[in-house]
């Protein structure tokens, strides 16, 4: 998952790529054996990547303490991830809480279809896209440019302070977050109080639909944009500073060298990025809307999420609320796999290798 | 331009000189290639890192010293106070003189121990059975793991998940549906699949069984990584917040975070705050310090364990 950050570095996902090319060697014969014995003598019995099939029994019996450990976090994740999507059934019933899954009757795809046309639901959905939209150009880049700029500082000690500094925000919980910002921007708050002393008017920024989505991008800035700095910064490390040289020797320029050293060293890590954001684009800030729905009114926080959350646990409309629930899931799949794919057409690595 | 990127291209297979080895306490060099930027430049740079660094600092300073300010001070200041008059600490003890903030503050506590507690034993449990690939489910296990990170189920199911196992207003219900993050796990495996195969096999050698092995020779070496991820953890269970409003209807039960949008964000006034004049905390003061106390844990923690995240979090990422 955040394999990709390094080119070269081998995705978790490629272990099943390894496993499926291993099988296909040519099973079971004596050269192949052999050269497994040969390579599990010299690599100690557990050691050896490559599987000896056919001897399920034996290896499950070495490997057990491994498998045992991994059962309790599987175990959780079947109740607690798995399970619920099973729990989606109930988009194709007309759920009550009174009588269960089991006894609540089959509506088909009746569910879907209200969603469908209910001009809320397309209503909270072009608010999500537009936060999306809104924050990939108001946000995405400034992490980028803050790592640059960081990367530029000779001084190591004076690197270190402010990355200290940044990165201390993305620990805030949203509800801190809020409440900062209510008390430098509220109504009651330090710039409002100082533009009172001076004799101004005071700004309306904390309760003002029309201004919610800059509101919203700089909370998400001020808290997470140092953060994603550590990423960039990591890949900038990664350049080899004889790129820089050689470059510098043959008279590119400080900028130049931006472009045709710095930007390309990064480039595999944006795309990266981009595509995690893109595959979460039905994604945007839940807590934040929940927390500012009273202040800015739900016609400007409507998102899919706080849609489904106030359709099924607020009202009641269980069935309705999952069915809205599992299309954003399964959007949000598709986009993340579309991404992907058009990642490896143009000869990125992206999030998964095939 | 492109003759300048292939000639740089085609110098590093050759020479490849690390840019790490260099020993801190070194003067800081700039390279013989790089030439030194104007002074406009280098201003222009440090105007930029002062805003960035003040705007972080800036909210954080002014809250803080509110907290502290004793009623004539706050009252002068109009609201926030920015530069130090009179301190007291009245609002401190007002709010943790036994009231609804020392009971979610004990709240908050207790979850984030236990759970951060039992996420760390889960994980890296999880994290050291998936570093062998190999070896008996591996993959199979592993890509039950990678799938939540692709689909989530959503709001709608869990909840009626939670609700039907009976843990609707129980502590359980903040711990256990966000134990595990498959995120924090493949961080933990990476490392651990870094680690020298040879001393892993000696102490098998010697005798040594997985667990033996983990517990006295893999964790001692991975100490740095651990307290990152067990920060992540701890972060996100004293953070939550949604959690607590979807599964908690008891108030006495609500976590520092729901206490703290009902007195910042939603209005409900501080219980003891009182008239100007009685010689009691003032409200500012009061709320003030109810932010404080949500930020304080992570200030506290934050500086031991940041030095780590570069190293921690980079080399699981690249390992993954």
């Amino acid at each position: 998952m955040i394999t990709g950050i390094e080119r070269k570095a081998p995705a978790p996902l490629q272990d099943g790529a390894g496993t499926r090319t291993d099988e296909a060697l040519p099973p079971g014969t004596t050269a192949g054996r052999s050269s497994r014995v040969g390579r599990r003598a010299a690599g100690g019995a557990a050691a050896v990547p490559p599987r000896s099939r056919g001897n399920l029994r034996l290896r499950f019996k070495r490997d057990r303490s491994l498998v045992l450990m991994a059962l309790p976090a599987v175990i959780l994740l079947g109740v607690f991830a798995y399970l619920p999507m099973l729990g989606n059934v109930v988009a194709f019933q007309d759920y009550s809480p009174y009588v269960g899954i089991p006894e609540s009757p089959w509506v088909g795809t009746d569910n879907f279809a209200r969603v469908l046309a209910d001009a809320d639901f397309w209503h909270a959905v072009k608010n999500t896209l537009v936060i999306t939209a809104f924050q990939l150009v108001f946000f995405f880049p400034i992490p980028i440019a803050l790592a640059m700029l960081l990367n530029s500082l000779v001084n190591p000690r004076l690197r270190a302070a402010v990355q200290a500094v940044v990165y201390l925000p993305h620990f805030f919980s949203w509800v801190l977050v809020v409440s900062v910002f209510q008390q430098i921007f509220g109504g009651a708050g330090l710039l409002n109080q100082s533009l009172r002393a001076n004799g101004w008017q005071a700004m309306d920024i904390m309760t003002n639909p029309d201004t919610f989505l800059f509101l919203l991008t700089s909370q998400a800035v001020w808290k997470d944009a140092g953060w994603g700095i550590i990423v960039f910064l990591a890949a900038l490390s990664a350049i080899d500073p004889a790129q820089y040289e050689a470059a510098a020797v043959d008279g590119a320029g400080r900028w130049k060298r931006l472009w045709h050293v710095t930007l390309p060293g990064l480039r595999s890590v944006i795309v990266l990025l981009l595509i995690l954001r893109l595959g979460d684009s039905l994604t945007v800030g839940f807590e934040q809307m929940i927390l500012q729905r009273d202040a800015v009114g739900a016609e400007a926080s409507e998102v899919l999420d706080t849609f489904v959350y106030y359709t099924g646990v607020q009202n009641g409309d269980w069935s309705y609320a999952a069915a809205a629930g599992l299309i954003k899931g399964l959007v949000s799949l598709a986009l993340i796999l579309t991404a992907n794919k058009v990642a490896h057409i143009f000869g990125e690595s992206g999030v998964y290798s095939k | 331009m492109s003759t300048i990127t292939s000639k740089a291209g085609s110098s590093t297979s050759t020479f490849k000189p690390s840019k790490q080895s260099k020993p801190p306490r070194l003067k800081p060099a700039r390279p013989v290639w790089d030439e030194e930027p104007g002074a406009a430049a280098k201003a222009g740079k440090l105007i930029v890192l002062a805003v960035v660094v003040l705007a972080v600092l800036g909210p954080l300073y002014t809250i803080v010293l509110t907290s502290i300010s004793s009623q004539a001070t706050i009252t002068q200041a109009g609201g926030l106070v920015l530069v130090p008059g009179e301190i007291s600490f009245a609002a401190y003890q007002q709010i943790l003189n036994g009231g609804v903030v020392t009971r979610a503050v004990l709240v908050s506590v207790g979850v984030t121990a236990t759970g951060t507690a039992l996420s760390m034993v889960v994980s890296i449990l999880c994290a050291y059975g998936l570093s062998r690939p190999g070896s008996f489910a591996h993959t199979p296990i592993l890509f039950t793991l990678l799938i939540t990170m692709f689909f989530s189920a959503g709001i709608i199911p869990s909840y009626l998940l939670v609700s039907g196992l009976g843990l609707i207003n129980t502590y359980w219900a903040l711990i256990l549906p966000s134990c595990i993050s498959v995120f924090n796990i493949i961080i933990l495996r990476g490392f651990f699949m870094g680690i020298d195969r040879g001393i892993l096999d000696s102490a098998r050698i010697d005798g040594a069984s997985e667990w033996r092995t983990l517990t006295q020779i893999v964790l001692p070496m991975s100490k740095a990584v651990t307290a990152v991820i067990a920060l992540f953890y701890g972060v996100g269970y004293w953070n939550a917040f949604f959690n607590a409003v979807l599964y908690i209807n008891d108030s006495a039960m609500n976590p520092l975070q729901v206490v703290l949008r009902s007195y910042v964000l939603q209005g409900v006034s501080v219980p003891g705050q009182v008239d100007v004049g009685t010689g009691a905390a003032a409200g500012p003061a009061l709320q003030m310090a109810v932010i404080v106390l949500a930020m304080v844990p992570i200030l506290i923690v934050y500086p031991f364990v940041q030095k780590h995240f570069t190293k921690g979090v980079m080399i699981g990422a690249v390992k993954g």
